[in-house]
Order: structure tokens, then C-alpha cells, then sequence
């Protein structure tokens, strides 16, 4: 469990970027940040691992404050996966992947074969083993970029906008992996995305913000779509557009589905499943 | 013959082994004060400049200095130095005068390596809990060393052409040939003693152009393979 309290950062030339932010975020399970660009969420998330210290406040790990812990050891027990991969350039994919454990002092060949056992937990080809980062596709570095995170198997995840960069047919095809590896891992998630539409599908609690890391609205995806906070909510959601305003429209084999553009979306089934 | 072929008959002739001072000796000299004056720089600019690139504070300082140390001539400082430092100590005052000019781009190269690095591949590095230090040291350094070569390489031939001037201060080097020679109007030892410099300069730089090459990381340099 991931607990921030009051949690407050100003930079030096007086830009607030999170003021009084609090939340819990539960263990094994999915939470997405969700907002504009420039809304804090980005400095959220690299709060968790003290990759940007907060001005005040406390962030708490199972009831422990990461300001008490040594940061480099922190970053080493939380997995990151940046939106550009952040891969080592000069390094193999295997040893990309190892890096964590290497740095933890697991020995050269213990860690490599770790490495590639996670390769295969992430889909990725072992073949891709000896290549370079530059050698492989957007989407596969990405993957590269997972299994780096998840070699050491730390217990928190955090994903900061991992899918922005590629085309959306490897994006949808990196979202229905994160979804696959969430139910075999049960890692506690945190995912930063400013796409509202990755935030419902991915997340078990979807936090919605506004400037300054002001909580919009906490909820299940369920919650949010079914009864929006406000009108900002309503809007940043979509609502009123799209695939998320349907109408019903009667047709002589029953009752469908109608977007705001007119397109059927889909089929009314009568009855709870 | 022109003047080009009295050069070349100067070069190779039988009476450059022997003598006050052998072509061998003279060249041996003159690159021994490169070297030595080279990695004097090496030692103080390369740990400075790596260190100003990972922090990247004093970097205007470090501007600020190189630039002020490029404007020096090169002359005024041999000579400065060795009414400084007395005339007893002409080797120590030239080797000072020449590690003074080698600093700035090494310490340039060295700095614009390390700042050259893609920020998002330090920030991940960061991020996956390596330490400043194994930042500096798997990271930056690795990946910023074909600059660093870059740097160590003009501040060679800035200093294999300077150490020339080590000629007017004491009877050692290429630089004394020419000296010499314009003392007794020996032009054919003039132009074969340049002619030799320029030949040391062109071989360093391709000594330098090839290692700079070598040291491109791997995977920096590596083609994308065809997609399969």
C-alpha cells in the first residue's frame, strides 16, 4: 500500500506542481493517474521513488516513509518503466533487462538467466537476447523496458505514460499484455497516462486530475462513467461524445447501441449477465 | 631541386644521425613533450570535465576559463613561464606552458561528453537505483568518451605544433631545427623541419581519428537491423 499525505512540491522558482495531495493507493492493484499535461501526475509518480523529493508531506510504503529510506535502495525495489523506454543504448537487451540485479550484486549469470526468464514473461522473443535497444522496434523496447522493471520482482510497478510513443495498433497490443501480466503478477500498479481511455482500461482505481494534482474525482472506472463528479469530470471523460454517449435506438431485431456520430457501437442485451 | 626538394635532401640526409642533435632524438623529444604535456592536461582537465558534465555546475566557469586560456599565444606564455620559473627550470616552465594549452579541450570534450548524453537514458539510469557514481561510470562516460577523444585529439595538435616553440627556450625538439635555421639561413632546415611536423601532426590526427571510431559504444553505433 502506497500512502501519500499531505504531499506538497513547489519548485524553487515557485511553480506548484502538487499541493496537499492525498491518497491511498491499494496493493495488487492497478491505479492510474489520469489528467492534462502539466497536471503533476508525472511528479506524483516519481515522488514514489524519490526521484523527485516532495517540499512537504509524507509518502508511506506499508506504513513506512520513503524519506527514511536510503533512495537509491528505494529506486532498486520499485520497478519504473519510462515512456521512452530509458534503455542503457550501449548495453545488450539481456543486460538491459539485468540491470537491477546486477546493481543488487546478483552474479553475471544468475542475473542473465533471471533476465531471460523474463523476457518470456513479457512476450519478447529470446532471440532478441544479444540485440541493442537501437536494433529493435518502438514496441519492443518498450517490453524491454517492462522486463527491466520487473526483473529484481518488485512488489510496485510504476509506469509513467510507457505506451506514448508508439502506434496505436502496439499500444493496444501493450495494454492487453499489461492487463495479462497484472493477472498473473498482482503487482501494486502505479500507471500515469493522459489518455482517458488507456486510464478505464487499465485501472482498478482511475484518480483523475486537475492543475496542481488536485483530485477530480477517485473511483473504479464504473464509478467515474456512471456518476461524474463534476462537470470538469464529465468533460475529461467525454460524456457527451464519442463511444461514451449512447443512445438506444430500436431496430426490428431488438434495441442497440448509437453514438453521437450516429454509428451503432452495439447491442442492448436485456437481462444482467 | 626547389626549396621542396632541398628539404626533403635535408631530411634524408646521412647527416641528420649524427650531429649535435639527430633528426631521431629531436623527434623523440618533441613527442615525449607532447605526450607527457598531453596527459599532465589529461589528469587534471578529464576528472574536472566529467565532473562539471555530471553535476553540471561551474560549467560557465569552465567556459569562461577555456576561453580566456584559448586567447593565451602561445609564445608569450613559454617565455613567461620560463622567466618565472627561472632558466634553470626551461623543461618544467615549456611542460607547464604546453599542459596549460591542452586543458581547455580536453576539459571541453570531456564536459560536452558527459552533457551530451540523452537525458531520458541518465533519468532511467537514475531510476532503476544506480548510484551518482555508477551513473557517471556505466553511463555517462562510456557513452560520452567518443567527445572526450575528440578533445584529447586537438589538444594534441595544438600542442605537438606548439612544442615547437620549446626550440627558442632550450636545444630540444623540431622547434630547434627552425630556430636554427633562421639564425643561419638555412632554409632547406627550416622547411625539413616543418615538413616533419606536419608529418607527426597528420599521423597523431589519424592515430585519433581511428580511436575515436573505436570507441563508439556498440550498441550507439549499431545499424537497426531489418524488421522482421
Amino acid at each position: 500500500m502506497i500512502e501519500f499525505r499531505s504531499v506538497t512540491k513547489t519548485y524553487p522558482d515557485g511553480t506548484h506542481a502538487v499541493a496537499d495531495f492525498d491518497l491511498v493507493v491499494p496493493p495488487h492493484r492497478t491505479t492510474v493517474f489520469v489528467g492534462s499535461s502539466g497536471c503533476g501526475k508525472t511528479t506524483l509518480l516519481r515522488m514514489i521513488n524519490r526521484m523527485v523529493e516532495p517540499t512537504s508531506g509524507t509518502i508511506e510504503i506499508d506504513g513506512e516513509s520513503i524519506l527514511d529510506r536510503d533512495a537509491v535502495r528505494l529506486r532498486r525495489s520499485i520497478g519504473y518503466v519510462l515512456q521512452n523506454g530509458g534503455l542503457l543504448p550501449h548495453h545488450r537487451v539481456i543486460d538491459n533487462v539485468a540491470t537491477v540485479l546486477r546493481l543488487d550484486g546478483v552474479p553475471k549469470r544468475e542475473a542473465r538467466d533471471r533476465a531471460m526468464e523474463v523476457l518470456d514473461v513479457v512476450g519478447l522473443d529470446r532471440a532478441l537476447a544479444e540485440r541493442y535497444p537501437s536494433q529493435l522496434s518502438g514496441g519492443q523496447q518498450q517490453r524491454v523496458g517492462v522486463a527491466r522493471a520487473l526483473a529484481a520482482d518488485p512488489n510496485i510497478l510504476l509506469m509513467d505514460e510507457p505506451f506514448g510513443a508508439v502506434d496505436p495498433i502496439v499500444r493496444a497490443e501493450l495494454q492487453t499484455e499489461t492487463l495479462r501480466l497484472q493477472q498473473e503478477l498482482h503487482k501494486t500498479v502505479v500507471f500515469v497516462t493522459h489518455d482517458i481511455d488507456e486510464a478505464f482500461l487499465l485501472g482498478d482505481q482511475v484518480v483523475i486530475l486537475e492543475k496542481c494534482a488536485q483530485v477530480a474525482q477517485v473511483g473504479s472506472p464504473s464509478e467515474i462513467i456512471e456518476n461524474p463528479a463534476s462537470d470538469f469530470v464529465a468533460s475529461f471523460i467525454g460524456t457527451e461524445r464519442g463511444a461514451r454517449a449512447l443512445r438506444t435506438k430500436q431496430t426490428d431485431r431488438g434495441t442497440v447501441l448509437v453514438d453521437t456520430a450516429g454509428r451503432t457501437q452495439g447491442v442492448l442485451v436485456e437481462g444482467a449477465p | 631541386m626547389g626549396l621542396f626538394g632541398d628539404a626533403i635532401a635535408w631530411i634524408f640526409s646521412p647527416d641528420r644521425q649524427t650531429g649535435s642533435l639527430p633528426l631521431s632524438e629531436a623527434i623523440g623529444t618533441h613527442l615525449a613533450f607532447t605526450v607527457v604535456s598531453v596527459l599532465i592536461a589529461a589528469a587534471v582537465a578529464v576528472p574536472a570535465g566529467w565532473l562539471i558534465g555530471h553535476t553540471g555546475r561551474g560549467r560557465e566557469v569552465a567556459v569562461a576559463l577555456s576561453g580566456a586560456a584559448r586567447a593565451v599565444p602561445s609564445f608569450g606564455l613559454v617565455l613567461l613561464l620560463v622567466l618565472v620559473l627561472g632558466v634553470t627550470h626551461k623543461v618544467g616552465a615549456s611542460t607547464t606552458a604546453f599542459v596549460l594549452l591542452a586543458i581547455p579541450p580536453i576539459l571541453a570534450g570531456a564536459y560536452s561528453g558527459v552533457e551530451a548524453v540523452d537525458r531520458r537514458v541518465v533519468d532511467g539510469a537514475r531510476s532503476v537505483g544506480m548510484t551518482p557514481a555508477q551513473v557517471l561510470g556505466k553511463v555517462e562516460v562510456p557513452l560520452g568518451l567518443p567527445l572526450l577523444i575528440g578533445g584529447l585529439r586537438s589538444a594534441t595538435l595544438q600542442v605537438v605544433a606548439t612544442v615547437t616553440l620549446a626550440g627558442y627556450v632550450g636545444s630540444w625538439g623540431l622547434g630547434f631545427y627552425i630556430v636554427q635555421g633562421i639564425q643561419i639561413r638555412n632554409f632547406a632546415q627550416i622547411l625539413g623541419a616543418a615538413l616533419v611536423i606536419v608529418v607527426l601532426a597528420v599521423v597523431l590526427d589519424a592515430l585519433f581519428a581511428i580511436l575515436e571510431r573505436l570507441v563508439v559504444p556498440a550498441g550507439v553505433s549499431a545499424r537497426r537491423a531489418p524488421e522482421n
